[in-house]
């Protein structure tokens, strides 16, 4: 689960990680309202959406009076915001943070994630702030600092102080850094976080170490234990459709072909993915509907498949093992049925009492076309789609 | 011979009296040596009962004390399955296979670690997998038991029914199985498939290997590198999740391209430059593993 960079400063303060002043805000008045509050002479507004990458798009911008700020305001709001990160059809603009104008000097990099290999959090800081620290790994990667922190221990003092030099932050100001990345270790850590990212983090011209932005990504596996944090989920970030089928256990993800499919298991919902493409067609969707493919979760899948107006053929990919083919068959025509099918659906099921689920697939009168193996599956799907 | 598991293994069940562990138990008592084979559960609060005549102990270590049991697989739910894998480490077991899936990443973390700083000699299988089978010999976890059969080719994988379709193939094809390992979805694991193909290398009974990874972390490389320089067996692979979008998780919690790393294409281009057989077609896995049979 992700959150906007001005809950993320707010978790970061109750943590004891310095941030910019800085208020939410919800419309423009609300924005002028802000900025008055904060005082000062110089405001920086910015778009509040999940995906990274947001001055690129126009999607931060500077104010040096207040009718600024209202005019940044009204221009940033509503916008569809295209960024390296939403893909070509942006995302909307709903909510704004006004920050206060920051004194820079330095900016910085720093981030925190799981690392698999040692199977500890890695703590990741580069003197190299504001970019894309993928870039930086590519072309500097001796500029990347790393410290994979003991969960027993916490990031140790003489770590932290090592980092903070390492990167650049100034002898007077190294202990300010240290404490930083202690606290947001203990922040990482005690939110269950999967990410977290200062992109940039700044020392100002009176040294203080401050986190200029916010991200964080959630160990969703996680989230029971933090209803603070699912709180702060803002649904009209995400996609409609993965909603949706959440509600029916379902995992699905959006792509951008027009080939729906229906899988039991992650690795085989990806490698049916995988044989659509290799058969020259394009899956729209990931969806893996798990170990019970009741007909009830078969129909909230296909209704959630097609309503996505692009599928113009699913393939359903179900190795039933200990499941009876003859159920999920079952399933399967009375999903078609209600919903009124109109797209050739291609199953592929394996499992015990497979040749009776493929009577009573043929036995439906629905335009069900049968298929042996995942090739099969594949190359008729594709074939149904182009009207071959 | 086999890798792991074989018919003289002993089980206990953590988490028998849940609807999963029961029905699981039920299914895996049923194969083969099954009823000789599992011979313990584990729930504090119901010790002194049995399951169907599998007696029930109030922890891993008096079952292992009073049944002999040295393999345990976990059926708890995530919030208490860390600590039911730590239990079964602490009472010093050969091997916990953990199916549960959801587990925190940090509960898996600290247990990881504890067992590295206590150093621990009890392997991990999982999280999130589902389980490991030497056929007509014992079976523990969730797959389909009846697609397997007895053979010669090992076959290791992060996935569950995407292992059932390789093996599927395989047993189509009439080529048997050693041992089929599922070593999981999570990003924080025990066994990965470099510690499986080192069992497998070492396995007399193994004449050939299937790996099958996904997208997400660089364990397939790793892996792919150690066959290079090791293996004395032919190794063909498959790898899910070209077709993947970046920064999206596939479904198991380990499943995502991250920063441009761990892609299906990656994967696949160091399997290959290893001598590793691959092939795109996963409808191909069996016919690839066939094609460097002697």
């Amino acid at each position: 689960m992700k959150i906007h960079e001005y809950q993320g400063k707010e978790l970061f303060r109750q943590f004891g990680v310095a941030t910019t002043r800085c208020i939410a805000a919800f419309s423009v008045d609300e924005a002028v309202e802000a900025a008055k509050k904060l005082g000062g002479s110089v405001w920086v507004v910015k778009a509040q959406i999940h995906a990274g990458g947001r001055g690129k798009g126009g999607g931060v911008k500077v104010a040096k009076s207040l009718d600024e700020v209202r005019d940044k305001a009204k221009q940033i709001l509503g916008m569809q915001l295209v960024t390296p990160q939403t893909g070509p059809q942006g995302q909307k603009v709903r909510r704004l943070l006004i920050e206060e104008g920051a004194d820079i000097k330095k900016e910085l990099y720093v981030g925190m994630v799981v690392d698999r290999v040692t199977q500890r959090v890695c703590l990741m800081a580069s003197s190299e702030g504001g970019m894309d620290i993928e870039e930086v790994a590519a072309k500097h990667p001796d500029k990347i600092h790393k410290v994979f922190i003991d969960p027993a221990t916490g990031l140790a003092d003489g770590d932290a102080q090592d980092v903070a030099r390492k990167i650049g932050i100034p002898d007077a100001s190294v202990g300010k850094g240290a404490r930083l990345l202690q606290a947001l270790y203990r922040c990482f850590n005690e939110t269950d976080a999967s990410l977290a990212e200062i992109n940039p983090l700044i020392v100002t011209g009176s040294g203080d170490v401050v986190a200029l932005d916010a991200k964080f990504n959630f160990d969703d596996n996680a989230l029971f234990r933090h209803p603070d944090i699912v709180a702060m989920r803002d649904i009209e970030e995400e996609d409609p459709l993965e909603i949706e089928a959440s509600k029916f256990e379902l995992s699905y993800i959006s792509l951008d072909g027009n080939i729906g499919c229906m899988v039991n298991g992650a690795g085989l919902a990806m490698a049916t993915m995988d044989t659509i493409k290799l058969y020259g067609g394009e899956p729209a969707n990931f969806l893996d509907v798990g170990g019970g493919a009741t007909t009830e979760r078969v129909t909230a899948a296909f209704k959630i498949m097609l309503s996505n107006p692009d599928v113009k053929g699913i393939l359903v990919n179900i190795f039933g093992g200990i499941m009876k083919c003859d159920t999920i068959a079952t399933g399967i025509v009375s999903a078609a049925r209600e919903v009124k099918l109109s797209v050739p659906l291609v199953v592929r099921m394996k499992g015990t009492n497979e040749d009776l689920g493929k009577k009573i697939l043929a036995d439906s009168g629905l335009p069900i076309i049968s298929a042996n193996n995942m090739a099969e599956a594949g190359e008729r799907v594709v074939a149904a789609v182009k009207g071959r | 011979m086999s890798i792991l598991i074989d018919k003289n293994t002993r089980v206990v069940t953590q988490g028998i009296t849940g609807n999963t562990g029961q029905f699981h138990t039920r299914a895996s008592r049923d194969y083969a040596n099954g009823r000789a084979c599992y011979v313990a559960g584990v729930n504090p609060k119901r010790a002194g009962e049995n399951f169907e005549g599998i007696p029930i102990f109030g922890t891993v270590r008096e079952a292992k004390e009073k049944t002999g049991a040295n393999v345990s697989v976990v059926y708890v739910p995530p919030a208490g399955a860390a600590g039911a894998i730590l239990e079964a480490v602490e009472a010093d077991l050969d091997l916990v296979i953990c199916i549960t899936e959801g587990i925190p990443v940090r509960d898996m973390i600290a247990a990881r670690e504890r067992m590295r700083k206590e150093k621990r000699r009890t392997l991990l299988l999982g999280p999130n997998c589902p389980g490991a089978i030497t056929p007509e010999e014992i079976k523990i976890g969730i797959m389909p038991g009846h697609i397997h059969k007895k053979g010669r080719v090992g076959v290791v994988s992060r996935s569950g029914t995407l292992t059932y379709e390789a093996v599927g193939q395989l047993t189509e094809l009439g080529i048997g199985q050693s041992s089929a390992v599922g070593i999981g979805g999570d990003p924080v694991n025990g066994l990965k498939h470099i510690d499986v193909l080192k069992l497998f290398n070492e396995d007399p009974q193994t004449d050939a290997v299937i790996m099958i990874g996904e997208i997400g972390g660089s364990d397939e490389e790793t892996a792919a590198r150690w066959v290079k320089e090791n293996m004395k067996k032919p190794v063909v692979g498959f790898i899910a999740g070209l077709t993947a979008p970046p920064g999206k998780r596939m479904g198991h919690a380990g499943a995502i391209i991250s920063g441009g790393k761990g892609t299906a294409q990656e994967k696949l281009a160091v399997m290959e430059e290893c001598g590793i057989k691959v092939t795109r077609n996963p409808a191909e896995m069996g016919k690839l593993l066939k094609s460097v049979l002697k």
